[in-house]
């Protein structure tokens, strides 16, 4: 497995689904290769920095509009 | 579980009519409903109209919720379908348009190439890539990438984004999305990888880690 190649794997590694053969290959690449280990950590701060994304708050004019459908089925 | 038992509380209150129940429901879903029925319309107004049929469908059929999935996979289903309906943007084709993507996330030029010593290998494996710094939860800098890849996020085309933000923002499962979208998992993980590493180029670059 090249480097070239395990950049496109880290997704499918990191959800759990790379087959046996192709993880075992991705865990040895890693062993050897700083460059690919520093990539797979920069995907993780990615996902978590992502995950740390608020939404907006409400607009009070639509979440109004909201409460004033729930009185019609009361 | 316990999650369950508290959701079937509260639509136990919801069909009692208790208004406070069903508020607090709107504010937890409603702005992540907006963000991803936004994705399949054109305009903030058509996702506005998608997300109030949304909360309307659930207080009409709410007599019949049975608690088989959670209530917020529930929503977004419902919601996904009454955009679709919508049909402003829905391509029947989904899938192929996704499988017609090819070329990889990462610039081949940081690559050695065919010819070279280790061909496909990163060109300097020594400095590139490199680590990200340390940003301590809640510090600056931290609430700084939360800002960036916010802005990315919003910039990646449409299914990417939809994906990125099912998965990785809101915390649905891969089989969750694949349902919501009817997409196989494999264009799920395209999408999914693509809109990832488009997050994390600019991170890199903002952080001062490029090559």
């Amino acid at each position: 497995m090249t480097c070239k190649e395990l950049v496109e794997l880290v997704t499918t590694y990191l959800d759990g689904a790379l087959d046996a053969d192709a993880h075992a290959l991705f865990d040895a690449h890693l062993e050897y290769c700083d460059g690919c280990r520093n990539y797979l950590e920069q995907f993780r701060v990615t996902v978590r920095t992502v995950g740390s994304i608020r939404d907006d708050e409400l607009d009070p004019a639509f979440r109004s509009r909201l409460l004033e459908a729930f009185k019609g089925f009361r | 579980m316990t999650e369950t038992v508290y959701e079937t509380a509260l639509i136990a209150a919801l069909r009692y009519g208790d208004e406070s129940v069903f508020a607090d429901l709107v504010d937890r879903h409603t702005p992540s409903m907006l963000r991803v029925a936004r994705g399949y319309v054109p305009s903030h107004e058509i996702a506005e109209e998608v997300v109030q049929e949304t909360w309307i469908a659930l207080l009409k059929g709410i007599g019949r919720f049975e608690g088989r999935s959670s209530l917020r996979t529930w929503l977004f289903t419902v919601m996904i379908n009454i955009a679709k309906a919508r049909g402003v943007r829905e391509r029947r084709d989904a899938d192929t348009a996704i499988a017609a993507f090819t070329g990889g996330t990462v610039d081949p030029r940081l690559f050695r190439g065919p010819d070279e010593e280790w061909p496909g290998d990163w060109k300097n494996w020594k400095e590139y890539p490199r680590a990200f710094p340390e940003t301590p939860e809640n510090s600056v800098l931290a609430d700084e990438l939360t800002a960036v890849s916010r802005a990315e996020l919003d910039r990646l085309p449409e299914k990417q984004r939809v994906v990125v933000t099912l998965r990785d923002m809101l915390g649905f499962d891969s089989s969750e999305v694949c349902d919501l979208l009817d997409i196989s998992v494999a264009n799920q993980r395209v999408l999914l990888h693509r809109g990832r590493a488009a997050v994390r180029l600019v991170l890199e670059s903002y952080l001062g880690v490029g090559p």
